[in-house]
């Protein structure tokens, strides 16, 4: 069954169109990941599945109902943790806890096993104020006070923005534990390392989806192989790279440059002996298939060409 | 390079009663520079970011920057470095040409300077067409971006940006990264934190806090090698989670 079925879904703050014309499904059972920058639509499209936003033109159901017409059937089925920390300050870490169970009319005690391994981690501070918590804390304790009332579906809204690279990790660990046992999650990120530790994903820019699918089909829509370049001074081959008569695109993906190609494949010896020519030499050249990041791009720039 | 240190700090330490956010740390950086500026949250980079553009009074050690001493010549260091985060920016119901006048203004530049940094930057930035646009009617890569040329409109010596490519898309990201270079190769010393470890790779130099101290200080390459990592993420993994240190 779906979980969440959306088609054509538009909406409009004004002049501004937020959502234009996003159709996709997300199957019971899923981690399914919003990839995109701030401003591409992903808060607008959760606030609507959580029965926060009416949706604009178009349809969308959430395990079955209207989230517009069934929000209050639906409120009690979702589990939502929206991307600014919206607890109650003042209230202490237990305090919010039970605030939240007894509002959807549950106790912690009858729901604890769901959030056993994440609220004994912040138990210690369980008299704590919420606003004294560290960001990490903050976001477990939000992600318990979403689960406390045993939601079938996970709304995250950016849970990991700002959120170093180890923090990021570990909270990934508890949405895979979570979904391990049967939770589906509709989760949104603009961190691209992300979307592989989804089961599907939607790349979304300016309201549209790009792409939608496995994150190892995703990167199959690239059809080029990428070159990877390492080596010398990397703003000087990027601009020498720029007059290769074949060339397509460079970015910088760390310590290397990937570049494409206007033919189907590159001629590695070809391009590095016009490296060399440049000035370039030591340049080491690799092909390798295309990332997220790599096919996020790629769509961007053929989605502004067609416009 | 020979050329004095931009920023010089030695044995720093910010305390909050018995906790040191920032716990005796000790760096320089030289002109032109990129120095990485990473760590968990929560790790004292903030804090270490507010001693040194002058809003905070260390607890104790030592700390110039651009010459001038963070205890007693803060009001010399806010006219001599730029700041921009992804939090604090530009005025979103003012135009963009609004808020160049205004930040100009609040560093003192004549009205005819600012009118023709204003059409270079724009020019810089592809932007000409919008000089009366709403800033809030931007798209948030053009406006981390003209907020960056923004806060460099005084010529500061010294360039703070705090994740400053926070959830901007991946081709806005590198441009502003180009920008960065820019400034950088025209002299400006530019302190940057970001969580994208792909950018961690375009500093010259790294440090990263753990626990308010700088567990380690490097090039990316440096970095990689000692701790024998094919890339930034791996190196932040190991020092913070697992605490080595080189």
């Amino acid at each position: 069954m779906k979980a969440i079925e959306i088609h054509e879904l538009s909406k409009s703050y004004g002049d501004v169109q937020a959502l234009n014309s996003i159709s996709l499904d997300v199957n019971e059972g899923e981690i399914y990941g919003l990839i995109g920058p701030d401003g591409a639509g992903k808060t607008t499209l959760i606030r609507i599945l959580a029965t926060l936003l009416f949706p604009g033109q178009g349809s969308a159901r959430v395990l079955g109902k209207d989230p517009a017409a069934d929000h209050e059937i639906l409120r009690s089925k979702i589990g939502y943790m929206p991307g600014r920390f919206s607890l109650y300050q003042d209230l202490s870490v237990e305090e919010n806890l039970t605030l939240f169970a007894s509002i959807f009319e549950t106790t912690i005690e009858e729901n604890y096993d769901l959030i056993k391994d994440i609220y004994v981690q912040i138990e210690p501070f369980k008299h704590r104020r919420a606003g004294q918590l560290s960001g990490g804390m903050k976001q477990k304790l939000a992600l318990c006070c979403a689960m406390i009332h045993k939601p079938e579906i996970l709304f995250l809204d950016e849970p990991t923005t700002g959120v170093d690279p180890v923090s990021r990790k570990e909270f990934w660990q508890m949405l895979k534990s979570l979904n391990a046992d049967g939770l589906t999650i509709l989760v949104s990120t603009p961190y691209m390392d992300e979307a592989e530790l989804c089961s599907t994903i939607a790349l979304i820019q300016n309201g549209r989806i790009l792409a939608q699918n496995t994150p190892d089909k995703i990167v199959k829509l690239i059809d080029k192989p990428i070159v990877a370049i390492e080596g010398g001074d990397k703003y000087a081959l990027m601009q020498a790279l720029k007059k290769y008569p074949n060339y397509h695109s460079v970015y910088s993906f760390g310590s290397e440059l990937h570049y494409t190609d206007q033919q189907a494949f590159a001629d590695l010896p070809e391009l590095e002996s016009f490296l060399k020519s440049e000035g370039h030499e030591g340049v080491t050249l690799t092909e390798k298939s295309a990332g997220i990041e790599d096919t996020f791009i790629s769509l961007m720039q053929s989605h502004e060409h067609a416009e | 390079m020979l050329s004095e240190p931009v920023v010089r700090v030695s044995h720093l330490v910010k305390a909050f009663g018995k906790f040191r956010a920032v716990d005796d740390i000790s760096f320089e950086v030289e002109k032109g520079e990129i120095f990485g500026f990473l760590g968990a949250n929560g790790a004292g980079k903030t804090t270490a970011m507010k001693m040194l553009t002058g809003l905070w009074k260390p607890t104790s050690g030592e700390a110039t920057v651009a010459g001038w001493d963070v205890y007693t010549q803060t009001e010399k260091i806010k006219l001599t470095i730029g700041y921009m985060s992804q939090k604090f920016s530009l005025y979103s119901d003012l135009t963009v040409k609004e808020n160049i006048q205004l930040f100009g203004g609040i560093y003192g530049l004549t009205n005819a300077t600012i009118q023709s940094k204003t059409a270079s930057l724009l020019a810089r930035l592809d932007m000409s067409s919008e000089a009366n646009s709403l800033i809030g009617a931007l798209p948030l890569g053009w406006k981390q971006k003209l907020a960056f040329m923004v806060a460099m409109l005084h010529d500061p010596q010294v360039v703070f940006l705090d994740e400053p490519t926070g959830g901007v898309d991946p081709i806005t990201r590198r441009q502003f990264w180009d920008l960065i270079y820019e400034a950088a190769a025209e002299g400006k010393t530019i302190f940057v934190t970001t969580h994208y470890m792909d950018e961690a790779e375009y500093c010259d130099r790294i440090s990263m806090m753990v626990d308010g101290k700088i567990a380690a200080l490097g090039s990316p390459e440096e970095l990689k090698k000692g701790f024998a990592s094919d890339n930034m993420d791996e190196v932040f993994v190991s020092i913070a989670r697992e605490g080595k240190t080189l």
